[in-house]
This record gives structure tokens, C-alpha cells and sequence, in this order.
């Protein structure tokens, strides 16, 4: 791997930049392989990444069915936190924004995590009781978040309209300062990059159709619109679309998938420093470092495939950013998308173990899991090197929706994202 | 005026004179005139700055495929919109643009030093580098970048204007007027259905408008569309998106184009549901990719004739053609013809056919066949091109002021395939066509890849013989991506479109890659070695044009951003003073603070007089809905956890609700009025979520149950009257009911009358005092209220909010859904078995209650919490832990759900939620915050008159 740096960009400058080499070579999948990740996001590819580096597992594919980074990787608002209320989120989004810190030096690739904190508004007394419920639950577990006045709360975002006399005024706010986003589209390429360094194969345009499994029920290998390949070790994390591989094992998975739409204005100078969220007024915006405003909305309201969400979710989406920011409402919508979510019944992830031997999962991150791509990756990776659940994620079962043992973030009133 | 201006022709009208400034200098424009018509004519080439390198940047186009021209519009306060295209804003008297993207001015812009450095800054070079040191990230680098990026200002004060929105139906909606769109529209109109024509244009006509020969067929079908009355033409109207089954979005401009804006909306947008959508958006002129393309004054040759033959200017005085298309030989022919000097036509073809030829050549315009232009001398503006043969050899220079470019003709299937309409490449156009769709539309015209602009070889990068990494030929020019660009993402290995979109950026600005999409293609699979069809096209999405966020927003801003919902008697309380909170929709009144009084001062003296004297209190709020039918108790049965059949008429029932998993949503008191009739009550926040609930139930699972559901939350006023005097009240102004205890108990409903008015009483209680709830028709609400004031006078009356209310509940113990649960409580754990009928064979949620989870011990459970400080209101949310000096993290038990000042106790009390909470009573615990830990003893939640008997009296 050729080492990214100021100095090889300046050399390479002189010479024109022919020398740069692939990020990462176009494999063809070989007969076999040690582990299969299946879905090319940030999260399957982090965790190639980390079987390789961490766990010392080399011989590993990713299949991707399209391009990689194409599914919600690359098409998420990017926001990053951690301040989640139960001590089992807590630890996993945190295990996850650690990782993030360091990152690009990691990876030799700069993912643009920019810590610019994120602010969650209250605009009733429900929201404070709420917000506070997750301030006090997060200082016991060292995650940082803190209360802001509506004054505090404006000195810290500039354009909020914190008049009492708005339909939702604000209240006061939650503010996690080691919040912020990062570039999608990098922490797909930087991982992927990272790991055909290490001797993974990056296989794009391959879609996995079904999975094999031998006489004992374990997996012995998939099949895909490329040809059969051979493993015992298969780990999916395909988020909307895993029910649909999952139940090419036989399996049937809590799973509900969504259109989730979000939209960017055209770039303008900045105006916007940090990160912002309201689930009462139902939207969260943040500015690009190219210059975009993006905001992103709440899910379609009904089940779906298709990746075009309905008008009327953009239209109340912008609604509510012009209402609690109304120096925006001349500024334009340059582009609108959605992507599919997989959505649990208590919104948190599964990662772990599944009834079938050699067969691991990850997904069911919904509307929030950009933020959890390295601690994912990672976790997933543990799982499938050592066969059984790291602690972190040990709770993040399949079997919870049986017994009852939910961990359930939004019945606590967190917001989505 | 300076001569670029013809001497006649044109749509403009030029017995209207407008006067406008760009950066603050003065010109002069004709009503029909766009901002870059008119500065076009005033001689002005340079435009803008471009985003990344910040070069200079003429005008590249006529229409909203503009990637370059870009400016601020300032209309006063709260009136600045940044990122307009020249090419789109009409000129209007007083007009104020600026320029963007460039400091300190237009022609000398410091930034351009990006351009100079351009070599260290590829596509992908922020990925490669900034990563060290660490640190350095948020507080060096990001921020420079941040400031270096960006197009415009932003605006930075409250729009002051408004937006409209408005609904449409018809059978035909035509997307686009151009000669395709009107034939089309007059088609469908004369069939009789309704007809809708839109265009983004300021006139319809599309490319007629730039061919003076189809002007009186435009005139005639224009008019005859206008006499008609089941069309509706739009103009200035932009179709931005297709959404499923023919629903489609489009946004009416209204005021940006007039000098006095008026008091009407500045936009409107229009959702319109059609039967079928033709769409005939036209075609997009190609630009050609070569070293110098984005030179201010090099522009694309049907940019060049709608100037001339539309606006009556000149977009230089000697103008030559470089073309790959035969399109651009007939608009240059059209532009001498209309008194444009041209030099040169350079065609990269031999072969052009001879009727192509046979004009130009007789107007004497000099032809280079077989030759291609190699680079562009002059800044700020085109001075001189540089031309060679396509093998290299037979290198000269041209002298002209602009050069002109027709790299054939890219349809625009933008909105076809926001419909998820499928592609075929045709290879003849070099182009993706429309091919086949699920919805009901059609393409026609130039969109549909029918036209009649002749053929045109297709070439990604015009042949030089200069080395190539030198070039700066440009394919996006907003993002200033480059050939070279996309290649380097080919060379790093990026093979998919969507990935070379995003590594280079090409086709992510504001013009969505209208005039770059094809070039990138073609040039990425040069590089790729592989056909465009395995390459395949990034998706379109919506919308086609930026669109402003206020109409989108629409109407819904400030007070109409959500309705507030109002009680009958709300301007009662907002007449005396009364303090409000929002609860979901509603504002309720909170307190009625007496003159001097704060919160904790009314809220204590509130509830001491219920507790003394009686409250009276506005429940309108609560959501009631009517259950009726023979099958009416089952339906409550199934659905509650309680059962419900055994319920006399004329009886009251607490109600509690759980999802499927078993944890509580919602509770509230019912009645059971008839033996098929329920009068059902819910939380104020659960009212729509629980009739959503019950009809889903109804028509999903038990479609055969003969039951009818009615919200009747606005039907009925309620009013709470609280506290040991309350049927002293009552009494005199009831007629037909018995209020005696014997004959009408704690929980049973009477119907009769109360000052005359019918009404539904039920006696209930939520403060744990005597009390009734007097339903009303809505409209007698406030009357009712006021006599009850009046009657109430000598028995102390007084008015309480939802703050006295919840703290009156909490000295009983009584929940609030979604304050003491939060979608994690069973009814166990909220110490609520005693309502879960067991017995019964099934009722939603009752498996969940028996997963091993929820039946495991240690979960958290509802109790009472007692300070060691009696003066010490906790807060709520605040955690709860055994052990106050363990290290973070720490183990939490649970937090305080509910907390208050109890007057009636003289001291604090909490509700909390809290792991093996019934078991803990009696023990200490901790509440830590920041400045120190506080001490707790878990109790009862039953703080105040535990037996009830205040009720039964
Ligand atoms: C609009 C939007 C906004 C969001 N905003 C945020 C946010 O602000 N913060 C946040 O933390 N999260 C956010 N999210 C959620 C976040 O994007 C996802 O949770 C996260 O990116 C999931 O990553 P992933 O790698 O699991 O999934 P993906 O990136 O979707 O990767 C799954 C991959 O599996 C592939 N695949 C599917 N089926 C097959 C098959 N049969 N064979 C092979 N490959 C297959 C897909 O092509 C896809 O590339 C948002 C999501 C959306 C849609």
C-alpha cells in the first residue's frame, strides 16, 4: 500500500499523479475463503478490516452486490454520537466513537471525523424530563453530554431561533461536544483500502443468492450470481436488505425495512457549526465541509423496497428545519434520496450469533447506525474469529426478542439518529 | 448601451428599459432580458468563480443546465437568496446581483491561487492527506477547507416572505412547452380532458423561442391553449420530481421576476396527481472536453443562438464554432444570419455532410474540417483559439472573442427517471433514451431522443497533441473536475460510475451534471477499456432544479408550522392569567399564577384548595373515543387488559392498554353507557395513536367483531371538578341525576342535565379526592365553565393546571403513561397486575407477559421515593444507584420518573423506576449528581390517603 501523506501528495504532484495505484484491486472470488462478509458497506468492510488486523484472519471475502459504500454508507447524514441511554448502547456506540478518534491515522485514510458536537433540542417539558434522563444515565457511564440553556444553546449554533413565541420553542438542549460527522463515502474506501492491503479480496457486482449449508445445518459456503464459494464462517450485514439473505437460511428475522430520506441544499459558506437534532419537530441538519446543508428526515411510513421516499415527508421535513431555523427558508433543496432501513422492533441492532452454526449477523441499525461503522466492524469480526459474542455486544442478541430482554431506545424517547 | 446588441430581433421588448447593477456597477437590460442576456450585452464575459480552483467563468449556457454563471440576488432584508442562475433571473428594474465565490473582488479573486496549485489538489487529494497531527483536523485544516468551499453567502436573516401550496388534478400533465410539449398538450385538450402545461420557463415555447420561424406557430397555439378552458399553462413553473403513481411536484415562481413584489406568495408548490405525464423536457446541448473549455466566452452554440435570436445579442463580435454536431453549423448559420460575425467553424469530423456545409459556406464563414481546438488563449476572456488537425499536425491560432461548442445532444430524462423508468443506449446519439416505465407516461420530442438537429460524431476529449496530464479540460465545471480527474479515479481503481461520481465529484454540483453526466461516462469508460452500457448512469434524483426550502415548507411556518389545538375553554384561562405548557398538539394551561405568585407558589395554593375546598380543572384534552356495537364489550375485552363484559351499564372501569410486547401504552377511565355503547377515554398524547391502534385491530384481526369506533375528543368539553366540596357545586345545577353517594358511586357514569345542557357525568378521580368529570357538548364548554365559577364562589373554587394535576396524582401513586413508563414497563412492574385479567383467553400483549424476561426478577418497578432531606425536590431523569462512590461506570438501579413539592405532605416525594423496586422498601439509596450524592428511602407510591377513603364519601 502506497502511504498517503502531504509528502506523497507532493511528490506524486510532480509527477503528474500517474503513479498512484489502485486503492484497491477488483478481485474475482477464488473457490474458498476463511470468512465471507457479506454486504459491502462500512460496516461489512470494517469488519474484514478488523479480522485481518485484529484477529488475524487474512483469507476473507467481501461480497458486495453493487458497489461498495453503495447502500446506506453512502447515503446517511453521517452523525456521530454516543449518547445513548442504556448502559448496553451506551457501551456499544462509545466502543465506536473510540475507534472513531484515530481512525483516518489507521486506516492511512482520512475520514474527515470531525468532532463538532451534536445538539439535541428540547421543546417541551417531556423533552427535558427525556434529555435529562440521558445526561445523568451518560455522565454515571463517562459519556459525555451536557445541558444547555436556550441562551447556551444559540451562543453554540448561531442560527437557532430560540424565540418563545415559536410553535415549538426551545426549551433547552443536550449537547454531546465529541459528536460530529464524518465522510461516508471515505470510511468505505478507507476500510476497504485498509483491507485488501491485508490480503482481503474486495469483490464488487457479486449479490449472494442463497446459503449453503451442510448435512449438520452449518453453513458450508453461499452461492452468488458470480458462482458458489466455499466457507463455514459467513457473516452478514447487508442492513435493509438481511431478512431477504436471512431467509435464505431459513431464518426469519425481526426485521422491518423503511425508506429513510434525506436531502442537501446548495453549498454556501458556513453558517452552521455543529450538528443539531429535534425529534419533536422531527428533523436534524448539520453543514457539509463542501458547503451543503444536510438535513435528514424520519422514515416513510410505510414498508418498502423502493429507494424514493414520498414528497410529503420532504415537505414537513423542511417544515421543521425553517421553523426552527428560519434565516434557511431561501436556501434551495439541491438533491433528495432515500435509503433502506431495517428497523427492530425494540430499534436496536442484532449483532451476534444466529441459530445457524457458522452463520453471524449485524444488522438492524435502522436510522442510526453510521455511527457505530468502526465498533460494528469490530464486534462483528470478534464474533466471528472467536465463535461467541464480545461482552459489548453480547446483549445485542437474536434470542432478546424471545425472551423479552429489549433494549429499547426509542420507547425511552431517544431520538433516531 | 455597448454594441453587443443587435440591431433588431429578439423577444425582448425594447421600448421597456431596465435598469439594474452587477457588483454594485450600473447597466441597462430590456424587459425580456436574463441577467446574462443583459450583461452579455453590456460586455461583460466574466461571470463567477468556479468552486474549487476558483477560476474565471463565463456564461455556458442559456437555461438551467448553467453550471458557471452563479449569483446572489439581494432584494433588501430577509431577502437575499445566493446560487441563482444568470441565465434564470429575469431582469427587473432595480435588480441588485453580485457575484460569488471570490475575494476581494470578481476579477481579482485571491483564491485563485487554488488554480495556480491545482496540480496538488486532484480528485480525492483531501483523503490523502490532513491526517497529521491529529489535532490539527478540527482546528486547522477542516476549517480552511470549510472557508474555501461554499458558493454563495448564505443568507443570514428571516425570510419575509411566504409561500403557498395547492393541489391539482387532470388527466394530462405535459412536463415541458417547448414545440413537443405544446403539440402534446393541444392533442390531449382537444379530447376534452383536463390538461395541465408546465414549463420553468418565463414564456412557453422552449426552443421555438430561439427560431423566429416558428413564431407564429407559436403565437397560434399558445393562444388557442390559453382560449381553453380545461388547460392550465404555467410558466415559470419548474416539475422538480416524480413521485409514485403520477404524483408529481412542481413549484410555481411568482414574484422573483417583478420589480414591486407585492403582498402575494413568493412561490407556490403545486402537487399535482395526473392520469397520464407526458414528458417533454427537451434535450441538453453537450459541451466538448478540451484544454481551456471553461474560458469565459466559450459557451455551447445553442446557448449561444437562444442569445442571439431570443434576447438580440451578440456573445461576441467574431465568434467561432467548434463542433462535433451538425446542430452547431445550423445555429451558427442562424446567428450570422441574424447579424453575429463569425470566423471559424472547426468540425473534428471529414465527413460533414454538404447540405451541413452548403450555408455556411455560401455565407463565406471559413471551415476547418478534420481539426479540433487545442486551447483557449486569455483569462478572463477568450481572445484567441488555438487549432490543430485531429492527428496533431497543422497547428494555428485563431483570433475571435468567444468560441461557440455543439458536442451533440444529451435528452433529459431527469424526471423518467426519478419514475424509476428504465434506459436503452443508443449509440447513434450517444445517449441514454427513455425505454420503458411502470407509471402511465410517455416521452416525446427531443427527450424521447427524436429530433431534428441532425447527426453529430461523439468524441470525450477532443484529440491534441498536447501532453494530457497538462490539460485543463474541463468536464464538470462547477466542481472543476476535469478529464484528467476522472481518469486518475479510474487509475486508483474506482469502477463503478457511482464511485468515480463521488471520488471526483463530477455531476454533484448545483446543475446535477446536466451538461457533464455523458462526457463523464464516456471518458471514464475510454478508461475503464469497457462499453458505457456496463457502465451504466448515476441515478437521478429529485429535485431537477434546486428548489427553495420555503416553498416546500409552504404555509407551514410559525404558528400554522402545527395547528395549535385549543379547548373551549382556553381563552377563559388565558383571560385570567393562566401560564401554558404544550402537551402534544395542545397548549393546556399549566398554572394560574395569582398576582405576585411564581409556579411554586400557585402550583401549592392550587392544590391545597383542592385538597381543602375544590379544583376545577379543564380535561377537554383527554382522548375519547365512542365504541359501539353488539360486539362492543368483546372488542374492549380483547383489547384491554381487564375484562370488560362483566361491566354494568352505568359503570366505570380503569383501562389498561399494551402493545403486542407486553409493555404499557396507554390507560384511562371508560364507561359503559349502554350494553353496546362505550364512552372510552385515553392520555391527550395517546388519543390518535390509540384509535389508530384499535382500527388497525378491528379491520386487520378481528374484521368479523360488529363494533364501531368514533373519536370524540372534540365533541365533548370536560371538565374536572376535584375535591371534597365538588357536589356541593354540582348540586344545585344537575337535573336527573341522583349525585347522592348511595346512588351514584365512585366510578359510574350518569346521563342527564346541567344547566340545562346534556350532558355525560362521570364520577371519577384522578387527584384522589371526590370528584366528578362533566362531559358537554364542546360548544357549551366555556358557559358551563363560567357557571361553575360562579356557583363554586362560596365554596373556594379554583382553578388548577396540569402542574397541580400531576402532582395531586403522584401523592396517589397514580401513573402518567409516557412519564412513569416509557415503553419498557409491563403493567407488573408498574404495580398494575391487579388490572390484568388473567383469567381471560387472550388480549393484546398478554403472551409477551409471559416471556422469561418479563417475569425474571430484578426488573426495574415502580415505587415511591422518599429524600432524607424533606426539602429536596429531585430531578427528574436523575439516576439511581446502591453504591454513591463507585467509579464511573457506574451501576444504575433506575431514575426518578416523577417529582414534586407535595403541600399536602409538607414535604418532597419522587415516583422512580427501580431494578427489584417492590422488594427494596424501607432501603437507602443514592441519587448522584454532579455536585454530590442524594439520599433516598424507597417507599409506597401511595403517599396520601392510602385506604381512600377520602373517595367513598
Ligand atoms: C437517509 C439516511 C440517513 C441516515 N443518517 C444516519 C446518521 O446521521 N447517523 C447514523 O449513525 N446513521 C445514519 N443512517 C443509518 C446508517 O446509514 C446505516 O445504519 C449504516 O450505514 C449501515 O451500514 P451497513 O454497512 O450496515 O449497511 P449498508 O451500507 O447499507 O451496506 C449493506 C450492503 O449490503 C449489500 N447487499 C445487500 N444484499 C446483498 C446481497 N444479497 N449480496 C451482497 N451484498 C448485498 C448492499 O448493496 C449494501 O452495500 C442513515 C441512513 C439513511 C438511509
Amino acid at each position: 500500500m502506497t502511504r498517503f501523506s502531504a509528502f506523497s501528495l507532493f511528490s506524486n504532484a510532480l509527477g503528474g499523479h500517474k503513479d498512484w495505484p489502485e486503492h484497491w484491486p477488483d478481485a474475482a472470488p477464488k473457490p474458498a475463503y476463511d470468512a465471507i462478509i457479506v454486504g459491502g458497506g462500512g460496516h461489512g468492510l470494517g469488519a474484514a478490516y478488523y479480522l485481518a488486523k485484529r484477529y488475524g484472519i487474512r483469507n476473507v471475502a467481501v461480497l458486495e452486490k453493487g458497489w461498495i459504500g453503495g447502500g446506506n454508507t453512502g447515503r446517511n447524514t453521517t452523525i456521530i454520537r454516543s449518547n445513548y441511554l442504556y448502559d448496553e448502547s451506551a457501551h456499544l456506540y462509545d466502543h465506536a466513537v473510540k475507534l472513531w478518534d484515530g481512525l483516518s491515522q489507521d486506516l492511512n485514510y482520512n475520514t474527515m471525523y470531525s468532532k463538532r458536537g451534536v445538539m439535541m433540542l428540547a421543546h417541551n417539558v417531556h423533552d427535558i424530563q427525556s434529555l435529562k434522563r440521558h445526561i445523568h444515565a451518560n455522565r454515571l457511564n463517562g459519556v459525555d453530554n451536557e445541558w444547555l440553556t436556550p441562551q447556551e444553546a444559540k451562543a453554540y449554533c448561531p442560527p437557532l431561533n430560540i424565540s418563545p413565541d415559536a410553535r415549538h420553542p426551545v426549551l433547552g438542549a443536550a449537547l454531546q461536544r465529541r459528536g460530529g460527522v464524518a465522510r461516508h463515502d471515505t470510511v468505505a474506501w478507507g476500510y476497504a483500502r485498509a483491507a485488501a492491503a491485508l490480503g482481503v479480496d474486495i469483490i464488487q457486482n457479486c449479490a449472494v443468492t442463497g446459503i449453503n449449508r451442510g448435512a449438520d445445518g452449518a453453513v458450508t459456503g453461499v452461492e452468488t450470481t458470480r458462482g458458489a464459494i466455499a466457507c463455514r464462517r459467513v457473516g452478514v450485514s447487508a442492513a435493509g436488505h438481511t431478512s431477504i439473505i436471512m431467509r435464505m437460511a431459513g431464518l426469519d428475522f425481526p426485521l422491518e425495512s423503511y425508506p429513510l430520506q434525506a436531502l442537501v441544499s446548495e453549498p454556501v459558506k458556513p453558517v452552521f457549526p455543529c450538528v443539531v437534532m429535534s425529534n419533536t419537530v422531527h428533523a436534524y441538519i448539520s453543514q457539509s465541509d463542501k458547503g451543503e446543508l444536510v438535513i435528514g428526515a424520519g422514515t416513510d411510513q410505510y414498508v418498502s423496497y423502493s429507494q424514493r421516499g414520498a414528497l410529503h415527508i420532504v415537505e414537513h421535513t423542511l417544515a421543521a428545519i425553517c421553523e426552527i431555523f428560519p434565516i434557511f427558508r431561501r436556501m434551495r433543496m439541491l438533491r433528495n434520496w432515500g435509503g433502506i432501513v431495517d428497523v427492530t422492533p425494540d430499534r436496536s441492532p442484532i449483532l451476534g450469533k444466529t441459530p445457524v452454526k457458522g452463520l453471524y449477523v449485524n444488522c438492524g441499525w435502522g436510522t442510526g447506525g453510521f455511527k457505530a461503522t468502526p465498533g460494528a466492524g469490530d464486534l462483528l469480526a470478534y464474533t466471528m474469529a472467536k465463535d461467541e459474542p464480545h461482552p459489548i455486544n453480547a446483549p445485542f442478541n437474536l434470542d432478546r426478542f424471545r425472551n423479552g430482554r429489549l433494549i429499547d431506545e426509542a420507547a425511552a424517547a431517544a431520538v433516531a439518529h | 448601451m455597448s454594441g453587443y446588441r443587435l440591431a433588431n430581433g429578439g423577444r425582448i421588448d425594447r421600448g421597456v428599459r431596465r435598469r439594474f447593477t452587477f457588483d454594485g456597477r450600473p447597466f441597462e437590460g430590456f424587459s425580456g432580458d436574463t441577467l446574462a442576456s443583459a450583461l452579455l450585452a453590456g460586455g461583460v464575459q466574466l461571470f463567477g468563480r468556479s468552486f474549487k480552483y476558483h477560476r474565471p467563468r463565463g456564461v455556458l449556457g442559456a437555461g438551467s443546465e448553467e453550471p458557471n454563471a452563479l449569483i446572489s440576488v439581494n432584494r433588501g432584508p430577509g431577502r437575499f437568496t445566493p446560487n441563482l442562475r444568470a441565465t434564470g433571473i429575469e431582469v427587473y428594474e432595480g435588480l441588485a446581483a453580485t457575484s460569488q465565490n471570490r475575494w476581494p473582488s470578481l476579477r481579482f479573486d485571491l483564491a485563485a491561487i487554488n488554480d495556480r496549485l491545482g496540480m496538488f489538489f486532484p480528485a480525492g487529494f483531501y483523503n490523502k492527506t490532513f491526517m497529521w497531527p491529529r489535532s490539527f483536523w478540527e482546528t486547522l485544516y477542516e476549517p480552511a477547507i470549510r472557508r474555501m468551499a461554499g458558493l454563495g453567502n448564505p443568507p443570514t436573516e428571516e425570510d419575509r416572505d411566504h409561500y403557498a401550496a395547492t393541489y391539482a388534478h387532470c388527466e394530462c400533465l405535459v412536463i415541458g412547452a417547448g414545440p413537443a410539449g405544446i403539440e402534446a398538450a393541444l392533442e390531449a385538450a382537444s379530447t376534452g380532458k383536463r390538461v395541465i402545461l408546465v414549463d420553468e420557463q418565463d414564456e412557453a415555447g422552449g426552443g421555438a423561442m430561439s427560431d423566429p420561424a416558428l413564431w407564429p406557430w407559436l403565437e397560434r397555439s399558445i393562444a388557442t391553449l390559453a382560449g381553453a378552458p380545461n388547460v392550465t399553462l404555467l410558466t415559470r413553473t419548474t416539475a422538480f420530481g416524480y413521485y409514485h403513481d403520477n404524483f408529481i411536484g412542481a413549484i410555481e415562481r411568482l414574484t422573483d421576476h417583478l420589480a414591486d413584489i407585492g403582498k402575494g406568495p413568493r412561490e407556490r408548490l403545486w402537487r399535482i396527481r395526473a392520469g397520464e405525464v407526458i414528458l417533454a423536457q427537451g434535450a441538453i446541448e453537450r459541451p466538448l472536453v478540451f484544454d481551456g473549455n471553461d474560458t469565459p466566452g466559450v459557451m455551447l452554440a445553442s446557448a449561444a443562438r437562444t442569445f442571439a435570436l431570443r434576447h438580440g445579442v451578440a456573445v461576441g463580435r467574431s465568434v467561432a464554432l467548434m463542433a462535433t454536431h451538425d446542430s452547431g453549423w445550423r445555429d451558427i448559420v442562424a446567428m450570422a444570419k441574424a447579424g453575429v460575425g463569425v470566423c471559424a467553424v472547426i468540425d473534428a469530423r471529414t465527413n460533414v455532410s454538404n447540405d451541413v456545409q452548403a450555408e455556411a459556406k455560401a455565407l463565406g464563414i471559413p471551415v476547418h474540417l478534420g481539426q479540433c481546438v487545442i486551447g483557449v488563449k486569455g483569462r478572463h476572456a477568450v481572445q484567441a483559439i488555438e487549432v490543430a488537425s485531429t492527428d496533431g499536425s497543422r497547428r494555428r491560432t485563431i483570433a475571435c472573442d468567444a468560441l461557440l461548442m455543439a458536442g451533440g445532444w444529451t435528452p433529459t430524462v431527469h424526471l423518467w427517471s426519478h419514475a424509476r423508468g428504465s434506459l436503452a443506449w443508443r449509440d447513434a446519439l450517444g445517449a441514454y433514451v427513455p425505454e420503458t416505465c411502470s407509471e402511465i407516461v410517455r416521452c416525446v420530442g427531443a427527450c424521447a431522443g427524436t429530433w431534428d438537429f441532425g447527426a453529430g460524431g461523439l468524441i470525450n476529449t477532443l484529440p491534441s497533441p498536447k501532453p494530457s496530464h497538462r490539460a485543463r479540460a474541463f468536464v464538470d465545471f462547477q466542481n472543476d473536475v476535469t478529464a484528467k480527474d476522472i481518469r486518475l479515479a479510474v487509475q486508483e481503481g474506482f469502477r463503478s460510475i457511482e464511485h468515480i461520481k463521488r471520488y471526483t465529484t463530477t455531476g454533484m454540483a448545483t446543475d446535477q451534471g446536466k451538461t457533464s453526466n455523458l462526457n463523464g461516462l464516456r471518458i471514464a469508460s475510454d478508461a475503464l477499456a469497457r462499453p458505457v452500457t456496463d457502465i451504466g448512469l448515476t441515478t437521478f434524483r429529485p429535485p431537477y432544479t434546486p428548489q427553495s426550502f420555503g416553498a416546500l415548507a409552504g404555509r407551514a411556518q410559525g404558528p400554522l408550522f402545527q395547528p395549535t389545538r385549543k379547548t373551549p375553554i382556553d381563552g377563559w384561562a388565558e383571560e385570567h392569567g393562566a401560564v401554558f405548557e404544550l402537551v402534544a398538539q395542545w397548549r393546556r394551561a399549566r398554572y394560574f399564577p395569582k398576582p405576585g405568585e411564581d409556579m411554586h407558589v400557585a402550583v401549592n395554593r392550587e392544590c391545597r384548595m383542592v385538597r381543602q375546598a375544590v379544583g376545577i380543572f379543564d380535561a377537554s384534552t383527554l382522548g375519547k373515543i365512542e365504541v359501539v356495537g353488539p360486539d362492543a364489550a368483546e372488542f374492549l375485552n380483547r383489547m384491554y387488559t381487564n375484562p370488560w363484559k362483566s361491566l354494568e351499564p352505568g359503570r366505570c372501569r380503569y383501562g389498561l392498554l399494551l402493545r403486542e410486547d407486553g409493555f404499557i401504552t396507554d390507560d384511562g377511565v371508560s364507561a359503559r353507557l349502554d350494553d353496546d355503547r362505550f364512552h372510552l377515554t385515553t392520555t391527550t398524547g395517546g388519543a390518535t395513536r390509540v384509535l389508530n391502534m384499535m382500527e388497525d385491530y378491528l379491520q386487520t384481526e378481528w374484521p368479523d367483531l360488529d363494533v364501531w369506533l368514533t373519536s370524540i375528543t372534540e365533541q365533548y368539553a370536560v371538565i374536572a371538578l376535584q375535591g371534597p366540596m365538588a357536589r356541593k357545586v354540582l348540586e344545585p345545577l344537575v337535573e336527573g341525576i341522583d349525585l347522592s353517594p348511595g346512588a351514584f358511586p365512585h366510578m359510574a357514569i350518569r346521563a342527564g342535565r346541567i344547566c340545562g345542557i346534556p350532558t355525560r357525568l362521570f364520577r371519577v378521580s384522578f387527584t384522589g379526592e371526590l370528584g366528578f368529570e362533566i362531559n358537554v357538548p364542546t360548544a357549551f364548554g366555556r358557559a358551563l365553565w363560567e357557571r361553575l365559577m360562579a356557583e363554586g364562589q362560596h365554596h373556594g373554587i379554583t382553578p388548577y393546571g396540569t402542574e397541580a394535576m400531576h402532582v395531586l396524582r403522584a401523592e396517589k401513586g397514580f401513573i402518567i403513561v409516557g412519564q412513569d413508563t416509557d415503553g419498557t414497563v409491563t403493567p407488573y412492574d408498574a404495580g398494575l397486575g391487579w388490572a390484568v385479567g388473567t383469567k381471560k383467553k387472550d388480549f393484546v400483549g398478554k403472551r409477551s407477559l409471559a416471556r422469561p424476561d418479563i417475569v425474571a426478577p430484578g426488573r426495574k418497578q415502580l415505587v415511591g421515593l422518599m429524600t432524607d432531606d424533606p426539602n429536596l425536590v429531585l430531578e427528574e431523569g436523575a439516576q439511581i444507584v446502591a453504591d454513591p462512590k463507585q467509579a464511573v461506570p457506574m451501576t444504575m438501579l433506575g431514575h426518578v420518573t416523577s417529582s414534586y413539592w407535595s403541600e399536602t405532605l409538607g414535604r418532597s416525594i419522587a415516583l422512580a423506576l427501580v431494578a427489584g423496586g417492590h422488594g427494596r422498601t424501607g432501603e437507602t439509596l443514592y441519587i448522584p449528581m454532579p455536585d454530590r450524592a442524594h439520599s433516598v428511602k424507597v417507599c409506597s407510591r401511595l403517599f396520601h390517603d392510602a385506604e381512600g377513603a377520602r373517595l367513598n364519601v
